[in-house]
């Protein structure tokens, strides 16, 4: 066991800091979530990928420095720690990337990770249906084989899109084989936004942002080339996709440590007066932080040594979840009558309030993580 | 970095499981609460054979010349069997203090041949006192070691029948010194870390019982374990384990290799470790139902060693009374978070931790 980092480890946080710190935008960007934020942050997207910060783990030829995961985590703490701006590329770069790159063809990899690291292409994320929330195999948006053209028309209703009313591009699952099973006969598409038979419904989410959009496709033609992985296979492809937004790549803990770090600040400021259970919550806060980074320590350790992690991934998703929405509660109460406040010094925290609360309900619910845990790392029995 | 266990630590752990699983099953711990001294006997000196004791004593006094890395999956092992013996008093505690003061009598504590017990600054009573040679007590001096011959014990009575209390009442003075307040420090980490690591395994055992109870017991045509209701109690306890543990191996290297903020690790992590096994307690009592709620069922054996263990050597914070929140005198870490700026986001700064100031355990005397 060594718990420090090396050398060339402290060398690379360095650096991290020494850029952000210089290049980061202040004041603050506005929110992402909206028309206007969103093309701020593209600029601040492109910037990050010119300097080569965009995907530090990445190969190089594909905008990245290829560094280790653990240089990754540490590039993660110094981003959250300087208070710099959400990543509106997330959903590519950490959700669908991954699974280009485990199933992708090079021409798919060559054509899409650049353009989607220097957000001159951006994600959406198409698994949701009215009709197939938590229950995903329930999806019913068709894909129709189209031989004279080479591809497949798309038909259906996607719903909850975060931020698909300003993405370019939209990947997500259709029923291509409408006699299979539910799990069978999916395929995993990657679809123009802007192409033919696509209309776009932004929706106003709690915290009054578009952040969300309905997605309508009306026999929106997809050529082979992009399918990702096997025809009727999307299944097992969107899984691995899954697996990333519950776990590690999109909650390093470098976030929550950030937001401990500053209700601990918070708590500071309010003096005297501050009732000691809220006080207990900020270091019952402060220790689930601490908590959570040596987890994913411990984690990454073993994924360095070439295990793979399975169901644990369900595990992370509650406690990350879990410890924002309690952080955030703990603010509020340490604000009082100041929390409900969307103007001034606050707000940050009754925006944040809002999105922790969306935690427990998307990547799969907390409760379906919770039967998850029970089923597949306890072994009881399913009802 | 490297977070992990060296297969011969994962052997020892594995081994100490084994010879427990032999030789402290729960009819030993039963015979425990009605027998005379409360303690094992075999077991405790097959785990003296097998040189458990003597896991952080230096070779030249005969010990394996370890360190908390190494001593910490053993000691988690001795939690899950509720081992009712002082092996964090004398393994984790006594043995490393007297063999860094130089001390002889850490020889004969790490083969065996006797045994400690300790008193937390924390905490006013000393377990297995009775049978032990030899007692660590604090005061705001240092630490002292006291041969239970030359103290007056008075017996106190623990809901965790295997755990035999005392009051003690002894002299402590420069003749019974072996450390003075950083000496101190470093042997309240070290027992609150062992603690820390019985807690999580008694949190485990807790857990694998009734995941098992859940899945064979059947109500409404169907086995309890496929209830919702149910699987959430024992997914939230598999949470609370595994976001503990880490907390936990990183402390015991915090101690091993003298990290500064040592003491916050170690705070953090029995603070967690705390939470986690009373939780596993509280839910395991919940999915067995009424047949839990009996002593002729074993799970009582791990429940009330998990709460004894639980306030002890430093009670967890929102357990803690209100009142006590802002007092630095507990195994509190909060103290130290609010006043030392949060590493995250601030430079952190190097100290050592401020000793507490507070009297002498009650019932201790001071020499004038
Ligand atoms: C902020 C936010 C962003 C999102 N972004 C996207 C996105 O970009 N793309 C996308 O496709 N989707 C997105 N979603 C949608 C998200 O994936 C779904 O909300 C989620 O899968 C749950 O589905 P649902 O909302 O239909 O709830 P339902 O499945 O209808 O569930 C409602 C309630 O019932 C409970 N429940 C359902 N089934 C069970 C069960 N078997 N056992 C116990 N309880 C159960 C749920 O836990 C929940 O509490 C987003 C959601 C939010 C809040």
């Amino acid at each position: 066991m060594d718990l420090t980092f090396d050398e060339a480890e402290e060398a690379f946080r360095a650096e991290c800091r020494a850029w952000i710190e210089e290049n980061r935008p202040d004041p603050a960007l506005p929110s992402g979530d909206t028309r206007e934020g969103f093309g701020l942050h593209r600029v601040w997207e492109r910037s990050l990928f010119d300097a080569r910060w965009a995907v530090v783990s990445w190969p190089r030829e594909y905008g990245g420095r290829e560094a280790s995961l653990w240089e990754w985590l540490i590039f993660e703490e110094e981003y959250y720690r300087a208070g710099a701006p959400q990543r509106v590329t997330q959903n590519g770069i950490f959700l669908l990337a991954p699974t280009l790159f485990a199933f992708g063809t090079k021409s798919q990899q060559d054509r899409y990770l650049p353009a989607m690291a220097s957000a001159e292409e951006t994600w959406c994320q198409g698994w949701s249906e009215p009709d197939a929330g938590s229950d995903l195999a329930a999806i019913r948006s068709r894909a129709v084989r189209d031989e004279t053209e080479g591809g497949w028309r798309l038909t259906g209703q996607k719903t909850w899109t975060t931020r698909g009313a300003f993405c370019d591009r939209l990947f997500g699952l259709f029923r291509s084989d409408p006699e299979a099973a539910r799990h069978r006969g999916l395929t995993y598409f990657l679809v123009d936004l802007r192409a033919d038979g696509v209309t776009v419904r932004p929706v106003e989410r709690l915290d009054g942002d578009e952040g969300f959009a309905e997605v309508f496709l009306e026999d929106v033609f997809v050529p082979d080339d992009d399918v990702l992985g096997e025809v009727h296979k999307g299944w097992e492809v969107a899984m691995a996709t899954t697996g990333s937004e519950r776990g590690l790549t999109l909650r390093s803990p470098g976030r929550f440590m950030a937001t401990a770090s500053r209700l601990v600040d918070l708590r500071r400021a309010a003096g005297d007066s501050v009732d000691p259970a809220a006080e207990d919550a900020v270091v019952r806060a402060y220790i689930d932080a601490e908590a959570y980074r040596w987890q994913t320590f411990w984690t990454v350790t073993r994924l360095a040594e070439g295990e793979r992690i399975g169901a644990e991934s369900s595990l992370v998703k509650l406690f990350w979840s879990e410890l924002d929405v309690r952080m955030h509660e703990t603010a509020s109460e340490l604000l009082g009558s100041s929390s409900e406040l969307i103007d001034g010094p606050s707000a940050d925290w009754m925006k944040g309030l809002q999105f922790a609360l969306a935690g427990p309900i998307y990547a799969g619910t907390n409760e379906i993580q919770r039967n998850v845990v029970a089923e597949r790392l306890l072994g009881l029995p399913r009802k | 970095m490297h977070f992990a266990f060296t297969e011969e630590q994962i052997e020892l752990r594995n081994a100490v499981r084994d010879l427990l699983a032999k030789e402290c099953p729960p009819e030993v711990v039963r015979r425990a609460w009605s027998g005379g001294a409360g303690r094992t006997d075999r077991a405790w000196n097959a785990m003296a054979e097998m040189g458990v004791l003597g896991v952080v004593a230096p070779e030249a006094i005969g010990g394996i010349g370890g360190d908390e890395v190494d001593l910490v999956g053993v000691l988690e092992e001795t939690g899950r069997a509720a081992l009712p013996e002082p092996i964090v008093e004398t393994a984790a505690v006594a043995v490393p203090l007297l063999a860094e003061a130089g001390d002889d009598r850490a020889a004969a504590l790490s083969e065996g041949g006797a045994c400690a017990s300790a008193i937390a600054p924390t905490d006013d009573l000393a377990v297995w006192a009775d049978t032990a040679d030899l007692l660590v007590l604090f005061d705001d001096t240092g630490v002292h070691a006291v041969a239970t011959s030359d103290a007056e014990l008075e017996r106190r009575h623990s809901v965790d029948g295997a755990r035999r209390l005392h009051r003690v009442v002894a002299r402590l003075g420069d003749s019974t010194r072996v450390g003075g307040p950083d000496a101190a420090a470093l042997a309240f980490d070290r027992g609150a870390l062992g603690v820390a690591a019985q807690l999580l395994g008694l949190g485990a055992q807790l857990l694998d019982t009734t995941v098992d109870y859940a899945k064979q017991r059947e109500q409404f045509g169907a086995p309890i374990g496929s209830f919702q209701a149910v699987k959430h109690h024992l997914a939230n306890v598999r949470l609370a384990l595994e976001f503990a543990a880490p907390l936990v191996y990183r402390a015991a290297w915090s101690i091993a290799s003298r990290d500064g903020e040592r003491s916050v690790h170690v705070s953090m992590a029995k603070a967690h470790a705390s939470d986690a096994a009373v939780l596993a307690s509280r839910s395991a009592l919940q999915c067995h139902g009424a047949i839990g709620y009996t002593t002729e069922h074993d799970l009582h054996l791990w429940m009330k060693r998990a709460w004894a263990l639980g306030a002890a050597w430093g009670s967890a914070p929102g357990t803690a009374a209100a009142s006590r929140a802002r007092s630095c005198d507990d195994r509190r870490p909060g103290a130290e978070i609010m006043s030392e700026a949060a590493p995250y986001c601030t430079e952190r700064t190097r100290r050592g931790r401020a000793w507490p100031e507070r009297p002498g355990p009650k019932g201790q005397e001071r020499e004038s």
